[in-house]
């Protein structure tokens, strides 16, 4: 008989070192994955953890490492705050989505406007319909108490079938053969998201998602509302008595991670996208929970959690074509970074006791 | 420590020589898949005619390939990567990469690129596809002589000319020799989802269609059709497997041919960029096996049709033919020129609902 006793004081030390013992954890087990498929694991880790960043082509990768990392910080600094205080936004995705419609439509209405305003606009409204579809899960669960982790997910779906609605009516490219995409935005400079330095990868989306970085770890650390959100996640009915309203908590997180959500759609589809599709939705509103929490829901830790996964991606493709492994190995791969990471996690706040009576 | 060191810098030399002979010895040949190998339909095809290259030229060849790389920046990611990896020619496969391989072309004039079923070319970019149309036509003039309940069910995935084009001529085919005929169908706004194709097959069935043709990837519908006893076709490759009993006939697609011929123009020098698109006659829409449900006149009658396809006897659009709207669209005996079919955005007459705008 196991059980699982908690721990009294968790080491603060183990707690630092639990996303560093995942990552060692999983580079052992995937090891052994990539033995079982045949291939020299010591070759397959150095591609996936060292090419992109080290490597002969890592002039090239590095850039590529922050388009893929920088909308997942993004949405993962904005879910860190409602993870906080206990309000779970599960369906970042289907805000990154309308965020990336809402925004781009307004740019698609100004076609072929040449004016500085557009992009700004745009990021706006990206923002302001991540906002909005937040808004939604916010209201049911501040009126009728509905359950915010059920009522956004499920509205990714709508989210999703909202553009597939979008890019095969409306938002279709008049010059496009009725196939169901949008304008390129690389053909409209004015809502463009360009790489800014060539060869780089980074857009504006990157800097941007640096700034919010920095701003989050101020607002967490120093900032009032970081405290309140600690205090309303850790203590609520302490938090009530401190004068923190839970609904207008409720509002504000599920606003916040739905505004950075939806201005990581907008961004990604103008730039590395490039065009609204039935396919540029890739996951990252789900993927940014992972990082959020293998960030311990700290700024400076989603940021690396960020880029990790990021490097994850990138070498994972390369070790794809270098080894021809098939992708699922890959996946199962960025699957155990997970596992291992919740498995530490419960050691380290747990201890196990092992007994041989077996109680009743 | 030194020890250490100086067999790290003579591992270093040893890979770094191994990497330069093969670049000087071998093409390289890359290519980027949308759906995993494992699809039993388009990407797998595909992946064949990667094998298919291999095979035809041993040693003088080195491929590789990524699968499941979603259309947009990681798919430039991963034709980039290619060509920084040293490929000589790069196939890209799914009509989502036009842009970007228009886009990593540019960055690498001295690799060919060759865009299976896209529009846009450049020096270094051709396109490929194949007249699966054809192969719409047969089996559409085989599910008209099938169906007992006159209802032929349809998994559609984008309201492109593409797809539009396969459900007219399968509809102009099975009206041809069965005038109650019907067709049903379904959008699924997806190429490879296999719970929602098989959603999309039960549907249909429900809906009283005894026969289910698929223009998605997967034998997620093949095995709808087994399980309930109705028949399918065989989707991009055979299928058989996934229903056999089910299965009537299949349209196949082969890439191998041109895969080879391209690979060889690459070492030969004589690349050039052109737009191809072939169909049975060339090879590259194959019609699978019969079915011995399919009587043996319906057989001889198809097999009939396809030969006329090849020959040019006949063509999958000939007139009279009429837009849905009752417009005139093919005059008697007039047969549709390759613009129109490109850009094919109407049903023909008889069809029943609307192309989703």
């Amino acid at each position: 008989m196991i059980r699982l006793e908690p721990r009294t004081d968790p080491s603060q030390t183990m707690i630092i070192l639990t996303p560093i013992l995942a990552v060692l954890a999983t580079m052992v087990v995937g090891g052994i994955l990539f033995v079982t498929l045949g291939k020299n694991p010591f070759e397959a880790i150095r591609m996936i953890f060292w090419d992109p960043l080290f490597g002969e082509h890592a002039f090239y990768y590095r850039g590529q490492i922050l388009v893929k990392a920088a909308p997942l910080i993004m949405i993962a600094l904005g879910l860190s705050f409602g993870f906080r205080a206990g309000i779970w936004n599960i369906g970042a995705e289907g805000q990154f989505i309308m965020g990336a419609v809402m925004g781009g439509a307004t740019g698609l209405a100004l076609y072929p406007l040449d004016s500085f305003i557009v992009f700004p606009l745009m990021v706006v409204m990206g923002a302001l319909g991540g906002f909005l579809w937040a808004m939604i899960p916010a209201f049911l669960k501040i009126r009728f108490n509905a359950n915010e982790i059920l009522v956004s997910l499920m509205l990714v779906y709508v989210a999703f079938n909202f553009l597939i609605g979008m890019v095969t009516g409306p938002l279709r490219n008049p010059d496009g053969f009725n196939f169901p995409e949008s304008r390129s935005f690389q053909d409209f400079p004015a809502a463009h998201n360009p790489e800014l330095w060539a060869g780089t990868g980074i857009h504006l989306g990157v800097l941007t998602t640096l700034g919010f970085v920095i701003l989050a770890y101020i607002m967490i650390t120093r900032h009032i509302f970081g405290f309140n959100v600690r205090l309303a996640g850790q203590a609520p009915r302490a938090a009530k008595f401190a004068g923190v309203s839970p609904n207008k908590m409720i509002a504000i997180c599920l606003g916040l991670s739905g505004a950075l959500a939806g201005m990581a759609g907008l961004f990604e589809v103008t730039g590395p996208a490039g065009k609204l599709t039935t396919t540029f939705p890739l996951g990252y509103g789900f993927t940014a929970i992972i990082v959020a929490f293998l960030g311990r829901l700290h700024p400076i830790g989603i940021l690396l959690a960020g880029l990790l996964m990021a490097v994850t991606y990138v070498g994972g493709d390369i070790i794809q074509s270098q080894l021809s492994l098939p992708k699922a190995s890959i996946q199962v791969f960025q699957g155990m970074l997970l596992f291992f990471l919740l498995a530490v996690d419960v050691l380290v706040n747990f201890r196990l006791r092992i007994s041989k009576r077996i109680s009743k | 420590m030194k020890l250490l060191k100086t067999l790290m810098t003579g591992a270093a030399l040893v890979v770094g020589l191994g990497g330069m002979a093969q670049a000087e010895d071998k093409t390289k040949v890359g290519f980027v898949y949308v759906g995993p190998v494992g699809d039993f339909g388009w990407s797998y095809e595909h992946n064949e005619g990667r094998k298919a290259v291999e095979e035809a030229f041993g040693d003088k060849v080195e491929t590789m390939f990524v699968e499941s790389v979603p259309e947009g920046a990681d798919s430039e990611r991963v034709m980039t990567q290619m060509a920084l990896d040293g490929a000589d020619l790069i196939f890209t496969t799914s009509f989502g990469y036009m842009d970007p391989t228009i886009n990593v072309a540019k960055k690498f004039p001295n690799v060919k690129f060759e865009h299976a079923t896209g529009y846009k070319q450049a020096d270094n970019v051709s396109t490929y596809s194949a007249r699966f149309y054809e192969g719409r036509s047969v089996i559409g003039h085989i599910a008209g002589h099938m169906t007992k309940s006159n209802t032929i069910g349809y998994i559609a995935s984008f309201p492109i000319p593409e797809v539009i084009r396969g459900i007219n001529a399968a509809y102009i085919a099975a009206k041809k020799v069965n005038p109650d005929v019907k067709l049903k169908i379904v959008w699924a706004y997806t190429w490879f989802d296999p719970a929602k194709e098989a959603d999309a097959a039960t549907a249909l069935i429900e809906q009283g269609a005894d026969i289910i043709m698929q223009h998605t990837d997967s034998p997620a519908a093949m095995t709808i059709a087994e399980e309930k006893g109705m028949y399918a076709f065989g989707q991009a490759s055979d299928m058989k497997q996934f229903g056999p009993t089910a299965r009537l006939s299949s349209i196949i697609d082969d890439w191998a041919p041109y895969y080879i011929a391209r690979t060889q123009a690459v070492m030969d020098g004589t690349w050039e960029s052109t737009s191809t698109w072939d169909g049975i006659k060339e090879g590259m829409v194959g019609i699978g096996d019969f079915s011995n449900d399919i009587p043996a006149d319906v057989q001889a009658s198809a097999t009939a049709l396809k030969e006329a396809l090849i020959s040019g006897a006949t063509h999958s659009f000939t007139g009279p033919v009429n837009k849905q709207d009752g417009s005139s669209w093919l005059a008697s005996g007039e047969t549709a020129d390759d613009g129109t079919l490109a850009g094919m955005n109407f049903y023909v007459e008889g069809i029943e609902g609307e192309v989703p705008n």
